[in-house]
């Protein structure tokens, strides 16, 4: 139970790790927070789950690679139980006839990738990391608005143009050029094997509705190169899982004052015509507070929380127009044993294996999706994290854990139809890599979409909460007017994913939704 | 509503277009907003004193006819407009303005309350997109019956008279903003106390298939009363006479302005009493809000200016040095019956007290000649032509 009696000066509805990295950092402010979680324990999209009996698995999240680390140190998130199991894992891009493209940081193997693509990628990678740092340079402040006179603002603005004055002209010139067109081309233009152009266009659309040949799509590339600029030179993985980041994050939030509660979803945002009053449990409980700050997505906050009929027109209408169509399944697989990938030893079995033979290969699969179905050949990015942490699973069995790209949120024929087909065709496509893995399979989940949306309350299943794009970056995220962690109603602040920098597990957004909440109420 | 495809006809006509047509003896057209309109029938000065000493009869069918009904269509209009419409009773009629979130004026226009849940809007201009929009989370129905609804504003002194001379008893005692409805050809028509021209007068509601008889009638019922068709130009000097603004005209409407701070709220065009914060959340509150308090940059001010010639287009100056500009004019006339001439201005919001003295520059040509005056002129508490009869109900008999 809630003690009424108690005050709290900010509620943070959602306990996943950007909410409750906003409450850590309110709390050491001096605020008295409350968290409140919807589901029985914390992490929204960074969580792990027990899907079959003492199996357990990543549920949304898989890797690891963006976690902010002065986020990171900040909570002393070592000392409070976070242990990384794998780090600097390799990208193996598989190969039906068992000749893997291997990509370990700069370095690329196999496949009979040759000497120029070699050269090219370590060019390419050079040239992105650069991108990427001046890109990181604005994510760890409020973004600018641009026509307010301020100097903060004014300083974050000149801060990336100068940065971008910095890189060089041929540099800047490539960034202005590259950064709207689609990675298709980008791929095209600078390599030749075909396993590489693809592996690297599906890390440009993974979790996002885009196509290699979107456009944004070189932004997104970039986006996730970000977690370079943070110290990660390939995915890591958590022991026990994603879920134990938030965890570690919920204990050095409590270890500052933080209360959380789990099991108790919030139904309202109690306002007093434009002014915040506090909110309203499912249960009907009203717990008062001067300030809400949501972790749920930027549609979910205005249209189910606050309610359309609380807001003036324009902003129900930007609300509308953020794009985030969630288009990644997860598949879930408990494993009898370690299954036989062609051409691969079982250490290369723990890296991340992808299944994207050729950009067109995910284009195709992209296109189903465009029209409200499922790819009939998905794109699939696969970890195996029990050989690298044995809580995950019994001993000698395993967990595979797969990001399936792409699935509608809403399915032409409807998920309660479909779901199983779906399942059979991803497991299919990895028996082509695997013969044996049906054999291994002693329970399989699979989490459309809709399913995620219905587990995490994110609208529309998207992992960041907006499409990361161009038009929805900077002072037009989550949506122009409502960009510096604040929305129009007063005391109600945005501190997930839908707002700068964006997704990820990164934990920036909660960070510098806290940093504008406590300047506000000074 | 009836769509006409583009290649059947440019432009549109009124259901009541066979009379218009027949009355417009110079052939003055103009389009307003796709539909054929008479900017004069005879003579423009003739049409205005019809209206002040008589009855004209403009064709409004164009008017933007937007039909709101559903449970929350009073809740929706609520959040809509800037006033309070759980004022507006059944069978009442408010002027209303609606804001963007800025708190900009997009549009005014008229709501008639036609039953519990059941609205008409009227607007100058289209306005489907912005209603289509606010209707998101009501639950609400919106139709366009601009075609479905041909309406006349009958406006005048006599007008009262000519209506009870058609049969239409009981009239005299509708209320300003009121509306009632009579049997007409086996039909019904709905006449609200409504206008544009500041006189006594109404505006009469049918469908379009008994335009014509209702034109007919209406005409043969005023013939000794000196009814005369009007056109536009007639209902724009009647309208600065009393002290009306015109969106496109006096404002530039919020959705149309592209360049930044050209738009105008409220309390910028002295329409501040419009604006109700005792209400739930509307369009426009929060920036009105801070606004109210923090001062507005601009002042819609009446202007009653020395001299005859119409300000038209004319700088406002603090003195007659033109040593600093303080703002435009954005209507002029000669007003023939308040016997003034008056101008609408924007002024930065100090100098739009009342009582403020002001100099407008006014350039105007005789045979090619061009004259610049320094007028004088004074900010005036509006509108100029006020008459009683405007408000008397039992309205008076001419």
């Amino acid at each position: 139970m809630i003690d009424t009696t108690k005050q709290y000066d900010t509620i943070i509805i959602g306990g996943g790790h950007n909410g409750l990295t906003c409450a850590f950092y309110l709390a050491k402010a001096g605020k008295k927070v409350l968290v409140l979680e919807a589901s029985e324990q914390v992490g929204g999209g960074c969580s792990t789950n027990v899907f079959h009996d003492q199996f357990s698995v990543s549920s949304c999240a898989q890797w690891l690679y963006q976690l902010n680390p002065k986020v990171a140190s900040d909570l002393k998130l070592n000392s409070h139980g976070l242990e990384i199991a794998a780090k600097d894992l390799a990208t193996i891009a598989l190969s039906e006839d068992g000749d893997h493209l291997t990509i370990n940081g700069d370095v690329l193997s196999g496949a009979g990738v040759s000497d120029e693509d070699c050269a090219a990628y370590k060019k390419f990678n050079t040239q992105f990391k650069k991108f990427a740092k001046f890109l990181s340079s604005a994510f760890d402040r409020r973004p600018p608005k641009l026509v307010e006179n301020n100097w903060r603002d004014r300083i974050t603005a000149l801060k990336l143009g100068l940065g971008m004055k910095l890189m060089g002209k041929a540099d800047m010139q490539d960034l202005m050029r590259l950064a709207l067109i689609n990675i298709y081309d980008v791929m095209e233009e600078n390599f030749d094997n075909t396993l590489l152009k693809a592996a690297i266009s599906l890390d440009a659309v993974l979790g996002t509705h885009m196509g290699p040949r979107s456009p944004n799509t070189v932004y997104s590339y970039l986006y996730k190169k970000t977690g370079e600029i943070f110290g990660y030179n390939g995915p890591s993985l958590p022991k026990g899982g994603m879920g134990s980041i938030t965890k570690a994050i919920a204990k050095s939030a409590q270890s500052v004052g933080v209360e959380i509660m789990t099991g108790k979803r919030v139904q309202n945002i109690n306002l007093d015509l434009d002014k915040v009053t506090g909110i309203t449990l499912e249960d009907g409980e009203i717990i008062s507070s001067e300030i809400v700050v949501s972790n749920a997505d930027p549609r979910t906050t205005h249209y189910d929380l606050i309610g359309k009929k609380n807001l003036e027109t324009g902003t129900v209408r930007r609300v509308r127009g953020v794009r985030m169509q969630g288009n990644a399944a997860k598949l879930h697989l408990a494993l009898d044993s370690l299954p036989s990938f062609k051409g691969l030893t079982n250490e290369e079995m723990g890296q991340r294996l992808v299944i994207a033979p050729t950009m067109k290969y995910i284009e195709d699969a992209f296109n189903a999706c465009k029209y409200g179905d499922f790819s009939e050949k998905p794109a699939l990015d696969i970890s195996i994290p029990s050989i690298h942490d044995s809580s995950l699973a019994p001993d000698g069995k395993h967990v595979m854990s797969v990001i399936v790209q792409y699935a509608p949120c809403k399915l032409n024929s409807g998920w309660d139809i479909a779901k199983n087909d779906f399942k059979e065709i991803i497991i299919d496509r990895i028996r082509d890599f695997a013969p044996d893995i049906r054999d291994k399979i002693l329970h399989s989940e699979l989490l459309t979409p809709a399913d995620l949306e219905n587990r995490h309350l994110n609208y529309g299943g998207h992992w960041h909460h907006g499409e990361i794009s161009l038009d929805q970056i900077l002072m037009m995220r989550p949506f122009p007017g409502s960009s510096q962690y604040k929305t129009v109603i007063d005391g109600v602040f945005l501190c997930g994913a839908g707002s700068h920098p964006g997704g990820g597990v990164m934990g920036l957004a909660g960070h510098n939704a806290a940093k504008e909440i406590i300047r506000s109420s000074k | 509503m009836k769509l006409t495809p583009h290649d059947e006809t440019m432009m549109l006509k009124t259901p009541f277009h066979s009379r218009c047509e027949a009355a417009c003896e110079i052939n003055m057209w103009e389009d307003w907003k796709g539909y054929t309109s008479a900017q004069a029938y005879t003579e423009v000065e003739k049409e205005y004193f019809a209206v002040r000493n008589a009855t004209g009869v403009f064709d409004i069918s164009p008017m933007m006819k937007y039909r709101i009904t559903g449970p929350e269509a009073g809740e929706y209009l609520n959040r809509l407009v800037t006033r309070d419409m759980r004022k507006i009773n059944v069978g009442r009629v408010a002027y209303a303005i609606w804001c963007d979130d800025d708190g900009k004026v997009m549009d005014d226009g008229t709501v008639f309350r036609l039953g519990e849940n059941d609205y008409r809007l009227c607007a100058y201009a289209r306005c489907l997109d912005w209603l289509m929009w606010t209707a998101d989370g009501f639950d609400v129905d919106i139709t366009d019956e601009t075609a479905d609804v041909a309406a006349l504003a009958v406006q005048g002194p006599t007008s009262c008279t000519i209506f009870r001379n058609m049969g239409f008893e009981g009239l005299e005692n509708l209320k300003p903003f009121g509306m009632t409805t009579f049997p007409f050809k086996e039909s019904t028509v709905m006449i609200s106390r409504t206008g544009f021209t500041g006189d006594l007068g109404y505006e009469i509601w049918i469908k379009p298939d008994l335009a014509e008889s209702l034109w007919d009638a209406l005409f043969e019922a005023g013939k000794l009363y000196g009814i005369q068709p009007i056109g536009g130009y007639a209902l724009d000097m009647l309208r600065t006479e009393a002290g009306f603004l015109q969106a496109g005209v006096d404002f530039v409407p919020a959705e149309e302005a592209v360049r930044i701070g050209r738009s105008r709220s409220p309390f910028e065009l002295g329409l501040g009493w419009l604006v109700s914060f005792d209400k739930p959340i509307f369009n426009g509150r929060r920036a009105l809000l801070r606004e109210k308090n923090n001062g507005s940059e601009y002042a819609f001010v009446y202007l009653d200016v020395d001299g005859n010639k119409p300000a038209e287009h004319a700088f406002i100056y603090t003195d007659s040095k033109a040593s600093k500009e303080v703002g435009t004019v954005t209507t002029a006339a000669w007003c023939p019956t308040a016997k003034s001439n008056v101008a609408f201005a924007q002024v930065d919001a100090k100098y739009g007290k009342l009582g403020q003295e002001l100099v407008a520059e006014i350039y105007y040509e005789r045979e090619l000649k061009w004259t610049r005056v320094m007028a004088k002129c004074t900010v005036v508490k509006g509108p100029v032509f006020d008459p009683p009869r405007k408000r008397q109900t039992p309205a008076p008999a001419f």
